[in-house]
């Protein structure tokens, strides 16, 4: 089988001695004392991967790997300083500046990490950008721009401008207008990192029930394990610009290829690494302390099947009622919910390991809520929550 | 020290000595068209009795800028000058103002967009802007004479060079201020130089041009100002015969006429600069 990329010893050094500092790399310098003898930096070193027709990799590393000024060197967004990727078998740092532009044209979708959407266009105008500077007619780029976008579920946004949606959205624009193009590559550099943790995980979700339909060959950057072993195919491991270990996530956790990668894999280990944010649910409801009475908190409980619901005063999470108190002070003729708030309740960080949540969870029978610094409401966990969540990572995550 | 004098000047004048015995045709015939545009110009004003151009410019006004008091200010500053005895100079120093501005964005804006796209042209033009801003404006009037004779057109081409150096320099500005990944996403999708620039650049920094060319007008007024010395007409004149006669009452009354004519260019170009920020 051919492979759909050919990543083939690939180097990338930013500064004035590429030469010297490629030199000094064969003889196994390390990065600082490239620096300090050249002063040059060292991008990327003797990258080598290949990616097949339909796969999802993931090339994940900490900041400062590398990762980022490698997959620009895929579409040459940044020149490799030498070494040869191939796509289709076509050698894409061979190509003339006219000729890159129509191949990057034809085969490679891009989503960036703070969406880099432009803001003086609509979202429909974002998303129909690629197919505008091919010169499509207008009939035909307004039908697969609005298709691209009802992919994403942004139907009915078409009109609105990016400042005027969430950061979720956004990226779905982002996405969209990679997705427009009907390239059959997808480069996506750290995509969803800058969004919510909840959001995060249902783009990821999305992600991968949209990659069942449109089976792109898809390169995303990752900082986050969790996320590199839920939708990657294969990994890709790099530290310092180099390739430190490249398979399958199994393979990975199971093997590590160094103690460098065992301490990054140690990391997933389940009882360590499973936190409140990593198992929390979205709330079903919230009551308003300003605005609701005891009815409509009662109303809200039924219509989500809960039987006790949290009390929001000022973006703050002041308390919970009971839809028993609730329909007690419904009897009673209350007006508010001043009289039936608890505010004795329990509350986690997002941090908090998810070993230390089974006996909190234990003492109480309603739902835990996760607060951040502000007691901003980012999720809550119920017992069933923790549960899954718990063999959902132990099942990615495996052996231990 | 002083019988060693290097001679910037005595090189300048040379310089200017052979452009205007080798090419002082082209310009003189250029300063020719340039004079029948103008007074054209002139003349299509005048075509109105003031009270009807009175009219056309508090509704251009109201289009451009949807503001009432701008709207309002218009028209009664335009007739008070109409008042005043100011009707004919005010017409030619709008005339010229306007004409100084158009040469000066048509030349201006396209450099600017070079400059910020070419390092070598940006290290290059910035020390000149500097240069062209620093030099009294007095001095631009001289050579303007041997090219292009005393009159209108000597007055244009000061303004011109008076009043570009913010039309390239805030083009420029605007387009480097285009954040670096709105540019990488362009050229992800495999966007021409072109598309970037008429897609993306232009579009993201028109506010920031809309700013420079609010300057360069400011600048064109005041330098039409200072260029009825060789002969530009228009309130300038006005001021120019006044302080020649000590006349302090006709001076301070054209001085309020270009007061007057500044403000309806400038808060109409502010508007307009902050709807394009909008967008």
């Amino acid at each position: 089988m051919t492979h759909k990329i050919v990543v083939d010893n690939v180097y990338k050094i930013f500064g004035p001695h590429p030469d010297k500092a490629l030199k000094l790399i064969d003889q196994g310098h390390t990065n600082e004392q490239i620096m300090q003898k050249t002063g040059s930096a060292v991008g990327v070193a003797g990258v080598s991967f290949t990616v097949d027709e339909g796969e999802i990799l993931v090339v994940m590393g900490l900041s400062g790997s590398g990762k980022s000024t490698l997959v620009r060197c895929i579409n040459r967004l940044i020149e490799p300083t030498v070494g040869k990727v191939e796509v289709d078998g076509v050698d894409v740092t061979q190509l003339s500046t006219v000729e890159l532009m129509r191949f990057r044209q034809k085969h490679f979708g891009m989503v960036f990490q703070n969406f880099a959407l432009f803001p003086h266009r609509t979202v429909l105008q974002n998303v129909a950008y690629g197919l505008e500077i091919q010169k499509v007619d207008p009939g035909a780029m307004r039908e697969r721009s609005m298709q691209a976008l009802t992919q994403v579920g942004l139907k009915g946004w078409e009109d609105s401008y990016p400042a005027q949606l969430s950061g979720g959205m956004q990226q779905r624009v982002g996405l969209a207008r990679a997705l427009a193009l009907d390239a059959d590559i997808m480069l996506m550099d750290e995509a969803f990192s800058a969004l919510d943790p909840l959001i995060r995980r249902d783009m990821q979700d999305e992600l991968l029930e949209l990659q069942e339909r449109v089976k792109k060959t898809i390169v995303f950057i990752s900082h986050d394990l969790d996320e590199a072993i839920k939708i990657g195919d294969r990994i890709v491991l790099m530290k310092d610009g180099r390739v430190v270990q490249v398979g399958t996530a199994e393979e990975i956790l199971t093997n590590p290829a160094n103690d460098y990668v065992a301490r990054f894999v140690e990391e997933v280990d389940m009882s360590k690494v499973m936190t409140a944010e990593s198992v929390m649910v979205k709330p079903s409801a919230l009551a308003y302390f300003k605005s609701d009475g005891p009815r409509a908190a009662l109303r809200k409980m039924q219509k989500a099947g809960i039987s006790s619901i949290f009390v929001r005063r000022d973006g703050k999470i002041i308390g919970m009622v009971t839809a028993d108190d609730a329909a007690k002070a419904i009897k009673d003729n209350a007006r508010d919910l001043q009289s039936i708030l608890i505010t004795d309740i329990q509350t986690v960080r997002p941090a908090t390991p998810a070993i230390e949540l089974f006996p909190i969870l234990a003492g109480i029978n309603y739902p835990l809520a996760v607060l951040d610094d502000n007691d901003h409401l980012l999720g809550v966990i119920i017992k069933g929550s923790l549960l899954a969540g718990l063999a959902e990572g132990l099942q990615t995550g495996g052996n231990s | 020290m002083e019988q060693f004098k290097i001679p910037i000047g005595r090189g300048i004048e040379a310089v200017i000595n052979f452009f205007v015995d080798h090419f002082s045709f082209a310009t003189k015939a250029f300063a020719g068209v340039t004079e029948n545009g103008i007074n054209l110009l002139v003349s299509a004003m005048m075509f109105f009795p003031p009270w009807a151009l009175i009219l056309i410019f508090t509704a251009i006004s109201w289009l451009l800028t949807r503001n009432r008091g701008i709207t309002i200010f218009t028209m009664a500053g335009m007739a008070l000058i109409w008042n005043l005895g100011l009707w004919d100079p005010t017409v030619s120093t709008i005339a010229l103002v306007i004409i100084a501005t158009l040469f000066s964005i048509m030349i201006g804006v396209p450099l600017g967009i070079f400059a910020a796209l070419n390092g070598v042209f940006y290290r290059i033009v910035m020390p000149v802007l500097d240069l062209m801003q620093t030099m009294p404006a007095f001095v631009y009037l001289i050579p303007a004479i041997p090219f292009f004779g005393l009159g209108p057109v000597a007055a244009i081409f000061a303004t011109v060079i008076f009043s570009m150096p913010p039309a390239i320099r805030l083009t420029c500005l605007g387009i480097k201020q285009v954040p670096q990944e709105l540019v990488e996403a362009a050229d992800a999708f495999g966007s021409t130089k072109w598309q970037k620039l008429f897609k993306l650049q232009l579009p993201i920094s028109a506010p920031t041009m809309m700013a420079g060319v609010n300057q360069t007008i400011m600048l064109a007024l005041s330098m039409v100002v200072i260029a009825a010395m060789i002969g530009a007409r228009g309130l300038g004149g006005e001021v120019w015969r006044a302080i020649q006669r000590l006349e302090a009452d006709r001076g301070f009354e054209a001085g309020l006429g270009i007061v007057i004519v500044a403000i309806i260019l400038d808060r109409i170009m502010q508007k307009l600069g902050s709807r394009a920020k909008k967008q």
